[in-house]
């Protein structure tokens, strides 16, 4: 694997993370964190369209019109989250899904990391980076999900993936975690944090 | 009355952005100041109003199970649907606009194309398709069959208006529990009842 394909993949992850750089996509990370396993399979999801759409649109770069080609990319992308939930569907029942996640799911289709990478990078590199830059950006897009709803379930009901972690020492649940709002000041520490670490990231 | 209050309620009380989150990056982006503000405010209120009653009649009259045809439920294909002719009502917008007003097409610029992936807008569509507003159209009418002509019905059951898996129980139709489980119930935050009309 060369250096340009290994930065493909790293930098969404840290350096260039979708939502605490790019600020994109911040609707549903606020929305979908209360719970550790909400976030999974939201951040499964999106690796999954991110990826799969990608790859589709590099391949048919060059036959699409400029001007119809938001309409393309749209059809292109809801059709994924169409597979997505249909899978989750059919697991709904066995792993106890959320219900919460229906809405959130449909709205993948307009979550601007998909469209955003579909735009900036698909349309004009060949498919297999193409591929490994939608899931390396759903991955950075799942990474920041995760560490969000971690605290927020940890702080919010005592528990991790359901099972009762603080519970049990008389910890009692803080109701202010489970208000969106709180997800926004967490992903604000987050940026605080990754921007001390990257000096170039600050503005002057 | 009751339209009113669904006015005044989806303004302050269900705002898409205070209460749902939905809409947040363009917010983010658009806010430095009041007329780019203005221009997305706008053109989002013109989009959402074209696009909302086209995605209810094709959400009533064809995805709905036995809608179409009867034992066929096509509800699986809503997102597409629905994405579609939001990105058709905005490239539409977006022609005449550059037609008739090359002036207000410059200064909206590359808001005006990203107004299709809003996710606000798209949100709309799928809150009306959870919520099923039953007083509007003949879907609810087909439950009470005498009902069949009154647009703004004057009865309010207790609790409010029945979910439309009580109406089918009511009405001795089977229920597709499936379905119900997954596109109906609370919304997540634990704040909003989806059904408090």
């Amino acid at each position: 694997m060369n250096a340009k394909l290994k930065e493909t993949i790293l930098n969404p992850i840290f350096k260039g993370n979708p939502i605490t750089v790019l600020v994109l996509g911040i609707c549903s990370s606020l929305a979908v964190t209360v719970t550790l396993k909400g976030a999974l399979v939201m951040a499964l999801s999106v690796i999954v369209v991110t990826g799969i759409s990608s790859l589709i649109l590099s391949l048919l770069r060059n036959t699409i019109p400029g001007r119809v080609r938001i309409i393309v990319q749209l059809v292109v992308v809801a059709m994924m989250v169409i597979l997505v939930d249909q899978v989750l569907k059919s697991f709904e029942a066995t792993y106890a899904i959320d219900k919460q996640l229906s809405v959130y799911i449909g709205l993948i289709i307009t979550n601007c990391i998909v469209m955003g990478r579909i735009e900036a990078f698909a349309l004009g590199n060949s498919p297999w980076p193409s591929f490994l830059d939608g899931v390396a950006n759903g991955a950075g897009y799942g990474l920041i999900l995760i560490i969000v709803a971690f605290f927020r379930e940890l702080l919010g009901s005592g528990t991790l993936f359901g099972f009762d972690v603080l519970g049990w020492m008389g910890y009692v649940p803080n109701n202010l975690v489970i208000l969106p709002p709180f997800a926004l000041i967490l992903l604000g520490c987050i940026v605080w944090v990754q921007r001390s670490i990257q000096k170039d990231l600050q503005e002057k | 009355m009751e339209y009113l209050s669904l006015f005044v309620k989806s303004i302050f009380v269900d705002n898409m952005i205070f209460a749902y989150f939905l809409g947040m990056c363009s917010f983010l982006a658009v806010s430095k100041n009041v007329k780019t503000a203005a221009g997305l405010g706008l053109a989002v209120i013109f989009v959402l109003l074209v696009t909302l009653p086209i995605n209810y009649l094709l959400n009533t009259y064809v995805l709905a199970p036995d809608a179409l045809v009867k034992g066929v439920d096509l509800s699986f294909l809503s997102f597409i649907v629905f994405i579609a002719v939001i990105a058709a009502i905005v490239q539409i917008v977006e022609m005449v606009v550059e037609k008739f007003s090359p002036e207000l097409y410059s200064s909206l610029g590359i808001f005006l194309p990203l107004i299709a992936v809003n996710c606000a807008i798209l949100g709309g569509s799928l809150f009306m398709q959870q919520k099923d507003f039953l007083n509007i159209g003949w879907r609810g009418n087909r439950v009470f069959p005498g009902q069949r002509y009154r647009l703004v019905p004057g009865y309010r059951l207790p609790g409010g208006y029945p979910r439309e898996d009580e109406l089918l129980q009511r009405a001795g139709r089977p229920q597709r529990s499936g379905y119900h489980l997954y596109h109906r119930g609370s919304h997540g935050h634990g704040l909003h009842d989806l059904h408090g009309y």
